[in-house]
């Protein structure tokens, strides 16, 4: 057992040494890494957060836009019914009018022919009553001659 | 056990120094401890370097094996650091990591067999040309007390270093003098701080140097018995002693971050 004063000097400098190596080349790097770390765990923890606040947001956001969407398809629907039934109303209407055209040009059609045909009657009857008469008379009537007396018996038939 | 020795002489061989001068004196003034220096030194280097590997290669992504084992240590040192210290930790936290890890590998020389390293340095010794059995060597530092009072010794400065720069030099002396029974009994304050002061260096290297220095001891002793019956008490021993090792390493540190921090320390327990 024995203390040596000169080792105890040149072990305190090489402690020096050895004390100054690892402040200067160990521990600085060492320590500058692990806050990197730290730093970056910490990084990504907050961009965690961030996007699932993202994401929350985002479907929230999806689901209005789908309530605004239903609600705009349902007053879609609502127009296209009212014109649907609007139209048909038109074309109603417009069938009806057609209708009611036709059968007014149709009972004057109606009309007209029945005044053709009671004209030729007339005439006929006319023409029946003169020849009876002729025949009555047994004499000849000048069809010529009495025209007018005929014409007018005819109109008064 | 070498042949032809008594107990008494393989125990006093163990306990001598590779010196570089004959010197008998329990304090040498010229007879360097060179192996002492050799081991501390050697171990110190494997501490640096593994630390220095795992700092170039130190990446802020995924570490890896290495670089795991010393963030560990950093991270333990800094922390113990940081519990009792409360300024800039860039020259304690290096400090104290230093003195851990080499107070450790010193310490873990002891768990070498006694007779491994001395035996192959005989054979050297002898093939130098030398005679063997004059061939010393010690290869605990810290069961040298050169070794530990250089530690406790550096811590010494460094408490004063800290004083200064925490108080002042003003404050130091004031603190010195005035405390702790006030100015009216400066001798008796002068007393108790120098005991005080002087207990700090000391009880620091004598406390690492003699658990090592016991533990070598029982180790050499254990090596005088039998084979057959070193088996159990040396198995015994070198497990208790795994404890010590871990263990005197770590006081060694939180010693000096603890009266380092104290010196710092501005007054404030009035």
């Amino acid at each position: 057992m024995q203390a040596s004063i000169p080792s105890i000097v040149g072990q305190m400098i090489v402690f020096a040494i050895f004390v100054w190596f690892t402040m200067k080349f160990v521990w600085p790097p060492i320590t500058k890494a692990m806050e990197e770390r730290r730093a970056k765990i910490a990084d990504g923890l907050a961009a965690a957060e961030k996007g699932a606040q993202a994401l929350k947001a985002a479907s929230s956001k999806a689901d209005d836009e789908l309530k605004v969407a239903r609600t705009q398809a349902q007053d879609i629907l609502s127009t296209a019914n009212k014109q649907a039934t609007q139209l048909i109303e038109q074309a109603k209407a417009a069938a009806s009018a057609e209708a009611d055209r036709i059968k007014a040009s149709a009972a004057a059609d109606v009309e007209r022919q029945v005044s053709q045909a009671k004209d030729a009657l007339r005439k006929q009857v006319g023409e029946l009553a003169v020849l009876g008469a002729a025949k009555i008379l047994k004499r000849e009537i000048d069809a010529k001659a009495h025209a007018e007396v005929l014409g007018d018996l005819a109109a008064r038939v | 056990m070498a042949e032809g020795h008594s107990p008494a002489e393989y125990v006093t061989h163990h306990l001598k120094h590779w010196a570089s001068s004959e010197d008998a004196g329990f304090i040498t003034m010229d007879a360097w401890h060179i192996d002492t220096l050799i081991f501390s030194t050697v171990l110190g280097l494997i501490f640096l370097t593994l630390f220095r590997i795992a700092a170039v290669r130190a990446t802020s992504g995924v570490p890896g094996k290495l670089q795991n084992f010393v963030e560990i240590m950093v991270d333990f040192v800094d922390n113990s650091v940081k519990d009792s210290f409360d300024g800039a930790r860039t020259f304690i936290g290096p400090l104290a990591l230093t003195i851990f890890c080499w107070v450790f590998l010193w310490n873990c020389m002891d768990l070498l067999p006694v007779d491994l390293i001395p035996q192959i340095w005989a054979q050297i010794y002898g093939a130098m040309g030398h005679d063997p059995a004059h061939a010393y060597i010690r290869v605990v530092p810290s069961a040298d007390m050169s070794a530990t009072f250089a530690l406790s010794l550096s811590v010494f400065i460094l408490i004063f270093v800290y004083s200064f720069k925490g108080k002042g030099v003003g404050g130091f002396a004031r603190e010195f003098l005035f405390h702790p029974f006030g100015p009216k009994l400066l001798p008796f304050n002068i007393i108790l701080n120098t005991v005080e002061y002087l207990a700090k260096p000391l009880s620091l290297a004598l406390r690492l140097f003699g658990n090592l220095y016991a533990g070598e001891l029982i180790f050499i002793l254990i090596a005088l018995l039998p084979w057959w019956a070193q088996i159990i008490p040396g198995l015994g021993w070198a497990i208790f002693h795994i404890l010590v090792v871990t263990l005197q390493a770590f006081i060694m540190m939180t010693l000096t971050i603890v009266y380092l921090s104290m010196a710092h320390a501005h007054e404030e327990h009035h």
